[in-house]
Parts: structure tokens; C-alpha cells; sequence
């Protein structure tokens, strides 16, 4: 069991797959986390953390004001990854090709592309 | 500022596939701009990251441009087959690449001008705007009333993206009756290992796999409800519009199943 790490107010953006933290009132964030291939897990009330597939017994941990602020970041940090994104592209796509027999992608010219493949290889 | 570079390393590492790759020339700015020279890297596109490497087997990358609030548009420079990433941002600098060959330029602006997120998300959205739209036009032509489901199509629920994010599969057969009455949402997949990279795909409606299995060998005296399970549940969309596609099927595994009957069951 790690040494609890001292709790530094910090104010927290997500902008698309990257979680950036501030230190109240600065501009310029000091430090951002590339939020691919990692989990999030919900941790005791208020609080969730953040792994990394290659270091998973590495926690970054968040508490939140409320258990509601809490369950609202797990839920948009777990959708937060691009390759999330992917594969809900290539779930809509193969739903709607299904149901109507056209392929959604064609009018955006990127029907062609591997990585909107049903059968694009997975991470 | 401070980044999980090993994170960050480890993805552009790992055998996950890149979106696109290969040696590009990288125009190396100076501050006293003492004429232009070029540095040959190994670029590595996943998702809206552009890393690249001293050397193909380099085991980090010296950098990573993020591929957000950008243009990729081709380049005046003196060089051929030259284009450059250029920031909204008036005060970030620009990246002057240069590829091998005209093939090698167009693939990579094409690829490099829909690999930010902003443009992955605006698709997903619209998207999830037609499927909405396909259930709701098949939905309004059906004829039979809505009925409650068994949990014999639970599995069909695990259609992740239009649910809210859930843990447990259970809640499935609640979703299941908001299923076309719009609110979509998102939803990560529902298994539960949730490592971003790891996480398997949503999982796709069984009636596609199981199908050709159990249609070729199954010993059944009839046909299991699996094979009939559908993608598109009958009793909620207007049955007509599908039956073509199911009857032929049905009339193929009725046929196959009065064979082995006369054969009695190999």
C-alpha cells in the first residue's frame, strides 16, 4: 500500500483525450494526462482514479466536491479516449448499414479508410 | 508542463495500429533562421497524436504533435511534396514536412486533415443523428404493439452506444424499452474492463456469428431461438419490411433441417 500522496487543490479540464489540471486562478495548466489506454476507476465516496495499462498499481486520484461531480467524471473521462470514439464510429456505422443497407461513411469520403473497418484490428 | 510521458511513450510504442506511418523530412526551425535544413524522422499517426522517432526502432519518440485546431494544407517551400500542420493559434509553430513522393504527400494530408478528435466526434454525433432517425422511420411503420422482452434479448441490448453507460448488464432490459425514444447517448461498452485501449469492441448483435455455426451443424430437433434472434428485433420493427431477408433464411434452415430429419440426425 502506497504512502497516501498529500491532496493539492487543482482545477481539472478535459479537453478532448487529454485531462489538464491548473493551479486555481493560473492560465497555463502544469500538467496534462493522455487518458488512452487507461481506466477509470470509481474509489470510495467522491473519489475516482486514474491508471495507466502499463503501470496499473500507479493511481492518479481525484476527489471530487460531491459523489454527483464524481459519478459525472468517471462517466465523461471514461468516454473521453479517441479509440472509444473509434469503435462507437464503427459500431454506428455497421448499425445503420445493417438497418438501411447504405454505408453512412460514403458521403464523407471516408468509407475506403482502415481504421473505419468493422474488421480494423483492435488495440 | 507536465505530461505521463510513459503513458504517452507506451502508446506510441505498443503493437496498437497506427492510422499511418512512415519517414517523413521535418523542417527543424531556428531562431536565427540561417537557411532551412531537414531532419529525417519516423512518424507514427494513432488517433489525433502525430509522434515521431529518431529511428524506426526507436523506443520513445522525440515528440508528438497533437492534431487539434489544426490545417494540413500543402507548402510553398522550396521543397517537393511538402505540406505543413498549421495551429488556429497564431503563436504555435508550424511543422513543414516533407514526404518521399506525391502518393506519399496526399495520403498523409488525408490522413493527417481527419485525424483530430473534434472531426471523429462530429461523425460519431451525426451518426448516432442517422441511427436515430433509421430506428424511429422503421419503428413508425410497424404495425404490432410494443411488447415487454424477455431477457432472451438481453443480448441485443449490449448495443453500448445507445445506451447510458452502465456496469451491469441487468440494466440492460430497462434500456431496452427507452430503445428509439431518442435520448441516445454514447455509452462506453458495457463489460467492465475499461482500460480505454484494452476494452473490447461493442460487442455485435449474435444472430450474424451464431448464425452460420448453428445453421451448418446443429443437431436441434428445431431451430434454437439464437438462430432467430435478429439484429433488428421484429416486434418493434414493422416485421414486413424485413421479411424477405428473414424468409429466406428461415426457408434455407427449414429445408436443412428436413434433411437431417429424413436422414435421421447424422
Amino acid at each position: 500500500p502506497r504512502v497516501p500522496a498529500v491532496l493539492k487543490k487543482r482545477l481539472v479540464k478535459l479537453v478532448v483525450n487529454f485531462l489538464f489540471y491548473f493551479r486555481t486562478d493560473e492560465a497555463e495548466p502544469i500538467g496534462a494526462l493522455l487518458l488512452e489506454h487507461c481506466r477509470i476507476t470509481k474509489e470510495e465516496e467522491n473519489v475516482f482514479s486514474i491508471s495507466f495499462i502499463e503501470e496499473p498499481e500507479r493511481k492518479y486520484c481525484f476527489e471530487c466536491a460531491t459523489e454527483e461531480q464524481c459519478q459525472e467524471w468517471v462517466e465523461a473521462l471514461k468516454r473521453a479516449s479517441y479509440e472509444f470514439l473509434r469503435r462507437s464510429l464503427i459500431f454506428y456505422r455497421n448499425e445503420i448499414q445493417k438497418m438501411t443497407g447504405k454505408d453512412p461513411l460514403e458521403q464523407y469520403g471516408i468509407s475506403e479508410e482502415a481504421r473505419f473497418q468493422l474488421g480494423a484490428p483492435r488495440q | 508542463m507536465k505530461l505521463n510521458e510513459r503513458s504517452v511513450a507506451h502508446y506510441a510504442t505498443c503493437d496498437s495500429p497506427a492510422d499511418h506511418a512512415g519517414f517523413l523530412r521535418k523542417r527543424v526551425e531556428r531562431h536565427h533562421h540561417h537557411g532551412t535544413s531537414y531532419q529525417r524522422r519516423w512518424f507514427v499517426l494513432k488517433g489525433n497524436l502525430l509522434f515521431y522517432f529518431e529511428e524506426r526502432e526507436s523506443r520513445e519518440p522525440v515528440g508528438l504533435v497533437v492534431l487539434e485546431g489544426c490545417t494540413v494544407e500543402l507548402c510553398e517551400a522550396a521543397e517537393e511534396f511538402a505540406f505543413a500542420i498549421r495551429f488556429d493559434d497564431a503563436g504555435a509553430r508550424a511543422y513543414v514536412l516533407v514526404a518521399d513522393g506525391q502518393a506519399a504527400m496526399e495520403a498523409w494530408v488525408k490522413a493527417l486533415s481527419r485525424a483530430s478528435f473534434d472531426y471523429m466526434r462530429l461523425v460519431v454525433r451525426e451518426l448516432e443523428k442517422q441511427l436515430e432517425e433509421a430506428c424511429k422511420s422503421l419503428a413508425a411503420c410497424c404495425k404490432s404493439p410494443r411488447r415487454s422482452f424477455s431477457s432472451g434479448r438481453k443480448r441485443h441490448l449490449s448495443n453500448p452506444a445507445l445506451l447510458p453507460l452502465q456496469e451491469k448488464p441487468t440494466t440492460l432490459e430497462n434500456g431496452y424499452s427507452t430503445w428509439g425514444s431518442g435520448g441516445f447517448v454514447a455509452g462506453g461498452a458495457t463489460c467492465t474492463d475499461h482500460y480505454g485501449g484494452q476494452m473490447k469492441p461493442p460487442p455485435l448483435p449474435p444472430r450474424r456469428r451464431s448464425d452460420a455455426g448453428s445453421a451448418m451443424g446443429s443437431p436441434a430437433p428445431g431451430l434454437s431461438p439464437a438462430m432467430l434472434e435478429s439484429p433488428v428485433s421484429p416486434e418493434t420493427i414493422c416485421f414486413s419490411k424485413l421479411h424477405n431477408w428473414y424468409g429466406q433464411e428461415i426457408a434455407v434452415l427449414r429445408r436443412e433441417w428436413q434433411e437431417r430429419q429424413k436422414r435421421g440426425h447424422p
